[in-house]
Order: structure tokens, then sequence, then C-alpha cells
């Protein structure tokens, strides 16, 4: 039992990692474009509406069963979730602040990482919650597609009418989802200045 | 002692991409070093754009700019940038940094050691009379306006610019907690010498804190001369009336005629 929880938190970690190395830079250069974020932000979210299942079952044609297709269909829906809030984040940074920053003398980089990127943190941050959660509950999926993780014990149950690895496995998912929620909360409301 | 730059503006222009018409059009103006100069005018007059040309936040097409006699155009802007001091309205703090953390902005950019920032971060805040050990790990939101306006010199000083710009840096403060900014900011830049440029639509505040006043209309200087040079001749109605909006400066017009 606690050995498919770390499974599935792996899985979900991992790939939020990942998820989170390609949405940052698409992110970065999508705050300062406003034609190329709406048609981005309106591509990921085209992603973002197929059914889950759906998107998993094209993956498993394409990628074969296992972690594979469960993985990249976590990475691409996360992608709106997170992209979606560092564009936010860095528009919201206040003008002023940012002319200050230009007027003090700090280069397009430095400015970036010591104020537009430390200013953007807490909604970088409301976006990897909302994206970790959703990905918790899309991780259950990979149950079906031979991903391992909590899913594998919920829909064993289901088919070998075991109630109760089908109530564990769905209390586990259900605490991981408001253990992320909440601690990501907390990391949130520490970073906002005040 | 007089540390400050010797600025020459020489035909400058500024338009910004995409605008039909120039913000500023064609400004020459010397300006000695140490010395303080307001820029005044209403709003869209070019003030804010005269001002920014000088650190190249806005654009110069036409004509250039030289600080002791250096063409800006052959500087890196960035570099430049930190050899001049910038203070803005109180919005322009870092709100993430402490305060200490937002004096030592360009010397850290710049770095030096850390023993020479903590050191400089200590005498800065002493100079705007905020005391270090209370005030140093503040966040600008623990601040009043003055105080944080306070934090914005010591910023914008902190690495001994030679020139200092300010745009508008009072404008959020209250009357009394204004006048007692202007009498200390007069002071501190006395004393480290340096060459002030300074924004404001408040005619009062530019009497009360310049050298030389200049006068903005449509992008181009009106007028420029003393305080009461430009009380007690005013070449245009515009300037007349500019000042004529504060009674106080009336009475003070009336004095300055009587003495001249």
């Amino acid at each position: 039992m606690i050995a498919l929880t770390l499974a599935h938190l792996g899985i979900v970690a991992s790939a939020l990692a990942v998820a989170l190395a390609i949405a940052l830079p698409l992110g970065i250069v999508a705050a300062r474009r406003t034609r190329g974020s709406a048609l981005l932000l309106g591509t990921l979210g085209a992603i973002y509406t197929i059914p889950s299942l759906a998107l998993l079952a094209l993956l498993v044609q394409a990628f074969g069963l296992g972690v594979a297709p469960l993985f990249i269909a976590l990475v691409a829906y996360a992608q709106f979730m997170l992209v979606r809030n560092i564009v936010a984040g860095l528009r919201g940074v206040d003008a002023g602040t940012l002319d200050a920053g230009r007027g003090l003398g700090m280069t397009a980089r430095e400015l970036l990482v010591r104020v537009e990127l430390p200013l953007a943190l807490p909604a970088i941050v409301g976006g990897i919650r909302i994206a970790a959660v959703a990905m918790v509950a899309l991780a259950t999926l990979g149950g079906y597609v031979g991903a391992g993780g909590l899913g594998s014990l919920i829909f064993n149950g289901l088919a070998l009418h075991h109630d109760r690895d089908i109530v564990a496995g769905s209390l586990a998912v259900c605490a991981l989802a408001i253990a992320i929620e909440i601690s990501l909360r907390t990391l949130e409301r520490r970073l906002t200045p005040h | 002692m007089n540390h400050g730059a010797s600025i020459t503006f020489a035909g400058v222009r500024s338009r910004y991409p995409g605008s039909e018409i120039d913000a500023v059009g064609g400004v020459d103006l010397t300006v000695d070093a140490g010395s303080f100069i307001t820029f005044v005018g209403p709003s869209g007059c070019g003030k804010t754009t005269l001002l920014r040309t000088v650190n190249r936040l806005a654009p110069i097409t036409g004509g250039r700019i030289e600080i002791d006699g250096i063409d800006t155009a052959t500087l890196d802007p960035v570099a430049m940038r930190r050899s001049i001091g910038y203070a803005i309205q109180a919005i322009g703090l870092f709100p993430h940094m402490s305060v200490g953390e937002n004096v030592a902005v360009v010397p850290t950019l710049a770095r030096w050691t850390r023993s020479e920032i903590s050191s400089r971060v200590d005498e800065m805040l002493e100079l705007v009379r905020l005391d270090p050990a209370r005030y140093r790990n503040r966040r600008p939101s623990q601040l009043s306006g003055g105080e944080a306006q306070r934090v914005g010199v010591a910023r914008a000083l902190a690495a001994r610019p030679r020139t200092l710009l300010m745009d508008e840096p009072f404008g959020a403060l209250d009357a009394i907690v204004r006048r007692e900014l202007q009498a200390e900011l007069k002071q501190i830049v006395a004393s480290v010498g340096t060459t002030t440029l300074f924004v404001t639509h408040d005619v009062g505040e530019s009497l009360r804190l310049a050298d030389r006043i200049v006068v903005l209309k449509d992008g181009t200087i009106e007028q420029s001369g003393t305080p009461l040079e430009i009380l007690a001749h005013p070449r245009t109605p515009f300037v007349r009336e500019l000042f004529a909006e504060d009674p106080a400066v009336a009475r003070l017009r009336d004095a300055a005629r009587t003495n001249a």
C-alpha cells in the first residue's frame, strides 16, 4: 500500500518536474508576446480539453502499455495549467517595479531572475499546485494501462470485486491530493510578499 | 567636493516606436555639474520622457546627450544606468526584498564585496535618517510612504552616482511629509554633490528644490531659468499661468518682483 502510494507520487513528481522544465521557458517567452501567447495557450488549452481516457488510449496505441503513455499524458495535461499561471504571474509584475529595475541598470536576464520570477513565484506555485492535484487524479488511470501506482489497486479491486482494495486505493488517492493541495497552498502563502 | 556630472542636451528628440509625434521635440539645455534642475509642466509635456532620455529608458531619436562630454550613445546602456541614480514613486521598491536588499541593488549588480555593501547600506540609511538597525530587515510593505521614499533615495544614491534622476518621487505623499522630504533631499544631494534632474508637476515643489527650473510644453522648453527669473519674468502666458495657479506662488512672485 505504501509502496503503491510512493510509486504514484513518484510518477506524478517526475512528470511534474519534466512538465515544469518545459513550461517555464515556454511561459517566459510567451509572457512577452501577446499574439504568440494566445496561440500557445489556445493549443495547450485544446490538449487540456481532450478527455483524459481518450488521450491515454491514443498514447497507448503509439507507445504501448506501461509508464510511458501515462507519463506523456501527465506532462501534456500539466502544460496548460503551468504555462497559464507562469504567464499570468510574469505579466502581473508591477510596471513601476520593472521600470525601477531597468533604470537601476539590470540586464533583461537580471531583471528576470532577480525581480520578475521571484515576484511571479506565488502564481507559479499556484499553477504547480493545481497541476499536481489534477495529475494525482489523472495518474490513477495508470492502473488501466499498466503504469502501476494506486490506480492498479483500484482497477484490480474492481476486476476482482475486492471492495476493500477499491476503498483503500480511492482513499489514498484522495489523501495524497489533499496533502499536496494543503502543503503547496501553504508554500504559496509564504511566498506572497507582505 | 563637487562630484556631480555636467550634462548637455543638444537638439534632443525622442519619439516612441509606433508614435506619429515626438514626445520630446528638440531640447537644448546645459546642466552645470552639481546643480539641481527641475523639469516642470502639465501631463504630456514631455518632462518624464526628457528625463528618461538621460539613462536611455526613452529612445533618443535625434540630437545627443553628453555626460561630462561623452556622448551617451557611445556607452553601454546597462553600465551607464548603473552609474546614474534613479528614483521613482514608492512603488519602485522591490516588494520581495528587504529595505537593506533594496538599497544594495546596484552595488550588488556591480559586484561590490559583501562587507562593502553592508557598510554602504548602513551609511545610506543613516544619510536618509532611517536607523539601520530598525529598518534594514523590514519589507517595503512595512514602511510608511515617506519611509519608502527615503529608501528609494538611499537606493538611488548607493553606488555613488554623479547624476541622479528622479521622476515625481514624492508624488504619492501628503503635503507635510512631502515638504519634509524636499528639504532633506535638497540637503542630501548638496552634501554628496550629485547633479540632480527632478521631474514634477507641482510648481511649488519645483520652486523649493531647483537651482534652475525647466518649463516644458508639448515636448519643448518653454522657458528655463532660476526660480526667481521665472517668477519675475515669465516669458510666455503659459509660464505665467502655470506659476500663478498656486496662491502661495503668486505671493512669492510679487515678493520676487519687489526684490528684483
